[in-house]
């Protein structure tokens, strides 16, 4: 029998041959917003190939993670540039994840019937910054110990559950060996299993609806998925590989000194950048404010934030030019300019 | 008259993409291969090590220690001497160990038998005897030696 039927017979392959044939990509004002989840997808991919090889040699001990990552970067063929790229990225992979977030808002791409591939993409992006959160204190340095302290200090000021949660995440009331191993854990275990699942029912969904086209943007012409937009996204996969490696060769990912916890925290700590808008709005906080500590009504006000990212396709729903949407960009567009202000200003002062 | 093959830009171009893709694939991959190769971890090359106190064993029992980076046993025998061999069976690598109820060292995985004197095999399945190491007492301590 004939391969080709063979496998027809088995795999039904000819209909998503036909489907892909037929899939087409509108041509839109701003239409490159359609190539930010791709690039988000294409860093992923190098994350998970590279995360698989730093498994073959990472320890997640106290005692071992730092020197096993020193080993990785000093004595591992080609271990440098492993690390580096798994460590440049995750950074670029969070910058993608914010770009296609924004993007998909601003063409107003969360609309019927698209609503549930938003709230998806959205848990996405959070399971991206615990992914970066708990990455981030894998190779135990000094930076990345007191980050932690910080950042799981800021879950135990959450209203009720907070302690609990502390402690949960740290597995114990301090940052400890315990902790190292249950960030490991979700960092390689839990995290990419979610990602898995939710990653590829965002992808079905996409290809369930197909790409959303705003009729605020002009006529209704598109281009073929196959050949013309395959192409098209593995040329820029092409580019951001190289920038990757680029960025991973000349600027070498630091490994920072072993982190001491007798030691006291050093000046300038911050966390990683994407965090630290969050992290400079609790330092402007006043310490209380209408009797509710500062910090803990800043972690709400951030809480409420996602909330209301989550839901942005239940509160805004209509794509004429209706007053729901003109708060909604206006909001979108405080949203950026305060995330980028609070970020420079975070680095500018010290 | 048989057709010339003519190169076209079309064929051209496809050669170009062709040759870039798999010199890509090239430069991604070959650095891979070779990361996960295990670089060599310098072994300690003990030539002797302290294996036990006097005292430590009692006669007819045996102790499996670190030499290097591998098992060894000490063995005091019935007749109070001390007797050491790599402790890496010949057969499929298990760790072998002394039984005094026997009197001779034996390996659990295949019951292999190994002579407590020699190394030789007694019985079993293992192809070559156990290597000897030299055992001294210096003071209070056993002190085994590579003799090779």
């Amino acid at each position: 029998m004939h391969l080709g039927g063979w496998l027809e017979d088995r795999l039904r392959w000819r209909a998503a041959d036909a489907f892909l044939r037929h899939k087409a990509v509108p041509i839109v004002r701003h239409g490159y917003v359609y190539y930010f989840g791709g690039i988000t997808l294409f860093l992923f991919v190098v994350q998970v190939v590279t995360g698989l090889l730093l498994l073959m040699y990472y320890k997640p001990t106290a005692e071992a993670a730092h020197d096993s990552i020193r080993f990785i970067t000093s004595k591992v063929q080609f271990g440098w540039l492993v690390r580096s790229v798994h460590s440049w990225a995750a950074n670029l992979m969070v910058f993608w994840v914010f770009a296609h977030m924004f993007g998909a808002f601003f063409v107003g791409a969360y609309r019927r019937p698209r609503e549930v591939t938003w709230i998806s993409g959205t848990l996405l992006l959070f399971i991206t910054m615990t992914f970066g959160f708990t990455g981030y204190l894998l190779p135990w340095n000094t930076l990345a110990y007191f980050a932690t302290k910080v950042g799981t200090e800021i879950v135990g000021a959450v209203p009720l559950v907070g302690h609990g949660l502390l402690v949960l995440l740290r597995g114990g009331e301090d940052v400890t060996e315990a902790t190292l191993n249950r960030f490991f854990g979700i960092h390689v275990a839990i995290l990419p299993l979610l990602t898995t699942m939710l990653l590829g029912f965002h992808l079905f969904l996409v290809q369930l609806h197909g790409m959303s086209r705003p009729e605020s943007r002009g006529p209704a012409r598109s281009v073929a998925f196959v050949p013309n937009f395959v192409l098209r996204e593995a040329l820029i996969w092409v580019i951001g590989l190289g920038v990757l490696a680029t960025l991973a060769v000349l600027l070498p990912w630091p490994v920072g000194e072993r982190a001491d916890p007798l030691a006291p925290a050093p000046a300038g700590i911050r966390p990683e950048w994407y965090f630290v808008f969050m992290f400079q709005t609790l330092k402007l906080i006043p310490p209380h404010v209408l009797g509710i500590e500062g910090e803990r009504l800043g972690i709400l006000a951030f809480m409420l934030a996602a909330l209301v990212l989550l839901a942005v396709p239940l509160l805004e729903h209509d794509d004429r030019k209706t007053r729901a949407r003109r708060i909604a960009l206006a909001l979108g567009i405080f949203a950026v300019l305060y995330m980028a202000g609070m970020t420079i200003v975070g680095y500018l002062v010290p | 008259m048989a057709k010339s093959p003519r190169i076209t830009r079309r064929s051209f171009a496809d050669y170009l993409l062709g040759t870039g893709l798999v010199a890509l694939a090239g430069t991604v991959l070959y650095p891979l291969a070779r990361y996960l190769i295990p670089p060599k971890v310098k072994e300690v090359a003990a030539g002797s090590v302290v294996a036990a106190k006097v005292g430590d064993l009692q006669p007819n029992s045996g102790k499996v220690f670190l030499f290097g980076s591998k098992p060894a046993i000490l063995i005091h025998t019935g007749q109070g001497t001390y007797k050491a061999f790599t402790a890496v069976c010949t057969h499929l690598a298990c760790t072998v160990q002394y039984r005094g109820d026997i009197g001779h060292i034996w390996c659990a995985c295949h019951d292999g038998h190994y002579d407590t004197i020699s190394g030789q095999v007694l019985a079993g399945p293992p192809p070559r005897p156990l290597a000897e190491f030299g055992v001294t007492v210096k003071g209070n301590d056993i002190v085994v030696t590579r003799t090779a």
